[in-house]
């Protein structure tokens, strides 16, 4: 699960790490009031969206008096942010996080993450700051360095000091930076992040080392034990027929094509994405029922789809094995009739109870496609949308 | 042969009482599987599908000599149940559950350190030797028993290819689910080692999907070490960078761990990939029509 920036801050502070003073703000109005509580002469207006390269996209302006504040503010709210990690069609920016400004003497890198060849945690830190660190990594990669972190006990201080002197923080500001990375580390842990990015951390000519940009992103098998963080979702950030979805414990995710997928396990949902592709069509949406799925999942599921008008055919792949094909008829039959089966429809049933689930299917006097193999299903549906 | 399981193996359910756990433990047993008991706290002294429930699996080991157990606790529970199947020193743990947090087996990972127990999962189908051994969630009777190895990250695609093998008459020696999960047990490369080793297995199919960089390292590894012909398929060609494609590891990201990468990296190590997952079984029939192997490979008419 991803956060504002505002809020992956409010989490980091809690920990101890320094962030620069701010407010959120949801209109210009509110923008001039935190500008006014913050005080001071320099203030930054920072359009938050689930999205990096807000930067470059113009979303972040620097303002000098409060009617620069109220006018960015003004122009920003409502304004649609096309980065290169929101996809052509932007994402439209709804809330504002109002900053003090601050005076940066060096823009650094810091990062955790999980590696997975070894299974545990790694701080990564770099002294180019402000770039992507995918870039850093394959134009300078020594520029990289890296503390694997042994769970037992946890980030040391040596791994971070090791660290800061890497990257080369002034010798007076060593102990602050530790400070920041072991207060990095616990809210990573303490909160079960799967990702951590201050890009980037600063210092200041004042002597402080703060993060001037926070993402992170949650493990979502945790959220049962993270109320608070749970909270911190924002359903504008998504996706309405992915949140419909995440109702019913279904896997989905919306794509651009107009075949939509309903199928049974990840890989084989994956699979059969690649298959319409390899056949010449586009998948509309990953779906996975699930293992366990009950006659009103897969009702909800086909709805879910069919709700998409980009969908102009309905391809079902299901290899029954916790998950029965008689379930999976029921289900398609059900949703069929409540919503009224307005396009062509492939099924393809293999595993537990096929022939009971093929016969539900023949008797229910719907206009259904069978198919026999995931190739023949693919090649169906692939010439009925064209 | 086969690896990890056969019919000697003894199986304990951990969280037997659950719905999971009830259901899959009855499938096992009419398989054939020696399933000699279960455990769930609070729940000892009673029985089940007519095997006992112990309270602890340190009870149960003792109580019945199992050398192997499966693992059905819901994902909260999940991390302690592995640890205790450690401590007890099982040969083997096979974790079904999904959904764990992925911290909490970052710290299984640590604690199985320099202990004698190979964990399988989490997020799997389990592990079957056909006819003789099923632990796990996969339907039995799609598979066959023959000479064809197969390791793979996801559930449904390997019964995909399974039933592509069984209904052309190639059996598999062992079929063994790695998981979908970013941290898990056992990788690729264990499991191809013990496919190399296994005078039974003549070829082996490897399943794998975009994120991380498992079946890179695995492709390296074949290609150093493997004598006997692997034939591959990556899922997820088609998955949008960033996104979490149902399995928790199943994801692009920073650009890295795209399908593209790996079935390139897997093919420069020679390892022949499937271009859709319908032809799995048509490459696996190809490749060993070039080394001879088929009429091997064919254990069933």
């Amino acid at each position: 699960m991803n956060v504002h920036e505002y809020q992956g801050k409010e989490v980091l502070k809690q920990y101890g790490v320094v962030v620069p003073r701010g407010h959120v703000a949801y209109t210009p109005e509110e923008a001039v009031d935190a500008a006014k509580k913050l005080g001071g002469d320099l203030w930054v207006v920072k359009a938050q969206i689930h999205a990096g390269g807000r930067g470059k996209a113009g979303g972040v302006k620097l303002a000098r008096s409060l009617d620069e504040v109220k006018a960015f503010a003004s122009e920003l709210l409502g304004k649609v942010l096309v980065t290169h990690q929101t996809g052509p069609e932007g994402k439209e920016v709804k809330r504002l996080l109002i900053e003090e400004g601050c005076a940066i003497q060096k823009e650094y890198y810091v990062g955790m993450t999980l590696d997975r060849s070894k299974g545990r945690l790694v701080m990564m830190a770099s002294e180019e700051g402000g770039t992507e660190i995918e870039e850093v990594a394959a134009r300078t990669p020594e520029k990289i360095f890296k503390e694997v972190v042994d769970p037992a006990v946890g980030l040391q201080a040596f791994q971070a000091r090791r660290l800061a002197y890497s990257i080369g923080i002034p010798k007076e500001l060593i102990n602050k930076a530790v400070k920041f990375m072991l207060g990095l580390y616990q809210a990573f842990v303490d909160k079960d992040c799967s990702l951590a990015e201050i890009n980037p951390l600063i210092t200041t000519k004042d002597g402080q080392v703060m993060a001037l940009d926070a993402k992170l992103n949650f493990d979502s098998n945790a959220l049962y034990r993270h109320k608070d963080i749970v909270e911190l979702r924002d359903f504008d950030e998504e996706d309405p027929k992915e949140i419909e979805a995440s109702k019913y414990d279904l896997s989905y995710i919306a794509l651009d094509g107009n075949i939509g997928c309903m199928v049974n396990g990840a890989g084989l949902a994956m699979a059969t994405m690649d298959i319409i592709k390899h056949y010449g069509g586009e998948p509309a949406n990953f779906l996975d029922v699930g293992g366990g799925a009950t006659t009103e999942k897969v009702t909800e599921a086909f709805k879910i789809i069919l709700d998409d008008p980009n969908v102009k055919g309905v391809l079902v792949n299901i290899f029954g094995g916790i998950m029965k094909c008689d379930v999976i008829a029921n289900g398609v039959v059900e949703a069929a009739k409540q919503v009224g089966l307005d396009r062509p429809l492939v099924v393809r049933l293999e595993g537990t109870n096929v022939e009971l689930g093929k016969e539900i299917l023949n008797q229910s006097g719907l206009k259904i496609v069978a198919a026999d193999s995931m190739a023949d299903a693919a090649e169906k549906i692939v010439s009925l949308v064209n | 042969m086969s690896i990890f399981v056969d019919k000697n193996t003894k199986v304990i359910t951990q969280g037997i009482t659950g719905s999971n756990g009830l259901f899959h433990t009855k499938q096992a047993i009419e398989y054939g599987t020696q399933v000699v008991g279960g455990v769930t706290p609070g729940k000892g002294g009673t029985e089940v599908e007519g095997v006992p429930v112990f309270n602890t699996v340190k009870e149960a080991v003792e109580a019945t000599g199992a050398n192997a157990s499966a693992v059905y606790v819901p994902p909260a529970f999940a991390a302690d149940a592995i640890m205790e199947a450690v401590d007890a020193e099982l040969d083997l743990v096979i974790c079904i559950t999904e959904g764990i947090p992925v911290l909490d087996m970052v710290k299984v990972r640590r604690y199985m350190e320099g202990k004698k127990t190979r964990l399988i999962g989490p997020n799997c189908p389990g592990v079957i030797t056909p006819g003789e051994c099923k632990i796990g969630i996969m339907p039995g009777y799609i598979h066959t028993p023959g000479k064809v190895g197969i390791v793979s990250r996801s559930g449904t695609l390997t019964y995909e290819a399974v039933h592509q093998l069984s209904t052309r008459g190639i059996g598999q020696s062992t079929a063994v689910g790695i998981g979908g999960d970013p941290v898990n047990g056992t990788n690729f490369i264990d499991v191809l080692k013990e496919f190399q080793k296994d005078k039974d297995t003549e070829a082996v199919i490897m399943i794998g999907e975009i994120g991380g960089t498992a079946e890179e390292e695995a492709a390296e590894w074949i290609r150093d070490n493997m004598d006997k012909p692997v034939v591959g398929f990556i899922g997820g060609q088609t998955a949008p960078p960033g996104k979490r494609m149902g399995h928790a590891g199943a994801i692009i990201s920073g650009g890295k761990g795209t399908a593209a990468e790996k079935i390139a990296k897997l093919e420069e190590c020679g390892v022949a990939v499937a271009p859709t997952p319908a032809v799995i079984g048509e490459t696996l029939v190809r490749v060993l029509e070039e080394k001879g192997l088929l009429q091997t490979c064919i254990t069933k008419n």
